[in-house]
């Protein structure tokens, strides 16, 4: 039997936004396996940094991916970079970062700077031609 | 405008807050009320840095909060009154003129029982959303604007059907 592959992060954010970046990460890539989703429908604050602070001891990964700035996730990762101080969060997170992210080579938080940069270029605005 | 919302939120400063109600109403100010918060630099920061900038985040432990509500609702732009649990609404509600309550969320923790998807709470903290309701506040819980206002005895009933 192979080892279960080690995770490189968490995913974390509202409603099924953690499980639909990665199935779409899976769907392109096939590496949705190095990404943890993290669910914490009807979690108050403090369970929500106890989930995630269980999650990154349990498989450890050292990277956080949200959602939103001021998301109840972001929040709570925010006070949980306290206890660990060796984790990265990163707020804002979409698809373009992810697949960066999951097909990077470098060490996970390395990987992980490199893969928000990616993601800012990754935005464009297009209209039809005049 | 004035306070357009009073809310009851463990979660405080989040998305459902900021994005949810924030722009709809065009919120300009958020009144966070806690006394935990309110004497934490660090925890004041952190919650700072999770409103966008044209927002203006005050706070106030809630005895300082009670007597300054009267002076919030005389701003010109809309803002939102906004407490991390019932004890301190209720303190609020005592001193005057909040009419109107919403649950935004009171999430699971131990000794609690489930209402609602977002509403979860002791015998006490049932009791003291009577009392807040019995002080002539419409109590409603309500997580984001697009959801139904479902007042407070219809959902104290609809758990204990569960």
């Amino acid at each position: 039997m192979s080892e279960p592959t080690p995770k490189r992060a968490l995913v974390a954010g509202h409603g099924d936004f953690a499980a639909g970046l990665i199935s779409a990460v899976e769907a392109v890539t096939g590496r949705g396996d190095l990404l943890d989703p993290i669910e914490v429908k009807g979690l108050c604050g403090e369970d929500i940094q106890l989930l995630l602070s269980n999650r990154l001891k349990a498989n450890g990964a050292t990277i956080i991916f949200t959602d939103l700035q001021a998301g109840s996730c972001t929040m709570a990762a925010r006070r949980l970079l306290r206890e660990m101080p060796g984790v990265l969060l990163v707020s804002g997170a979409n698809l373009p970062m992810l697949l960066d992210f999951v097909m990077a080579s470098a060490e996970p938080q390395e990987a992980a700077r490199a893969a928000v940069e990616r993601a800012k270029a990754a935005i464009s605005v297009y209209e039809a031609p005049k | 405008m004035t306070l357009v919302l009073n809310r009851i939120d463990d979660r405080l400063i989040h998305g459902q807050v900021v994005v949810g109600w924030g722009q709809p109403l065009d919120v300009r100010f958020i009144v966070l009320v806690d006394d935990a918060v309110a004497a934490s630099d660090w925890e004041r920061e952190l919650y700072r840095m999770g409103v966008p900038p044209e927002m203006e985040l005050r706070f106030h432990s809630a005895a300082e909060a009670a007597p300054l509500l009267d002076a919030y609702r005389l701003d010109p732009h809309p803002g939102i009154l906004l407490t991390g649990d019932i004890a301190t609404m209720r303190e609020l509600v005592l001193h005057g003129g909040v009419r109107e309550v919403n649950i935004g969320g009171i999430h699971h923790r131990a000794g609690r029982r489930q209402y609602m998807r977002y509403v979860f709470l002791t015998a006490e903290e049932q009791q003291a959303l009577r009392d807040v309701a019995a002080l002539g506040a419409l109590v409603t819980a309500q997580d984001v604007p697009a959801a139904r206002a479902v007042p407070l005895e219809e959902m104290l009933a609809h758990a204990e059907d569960v």
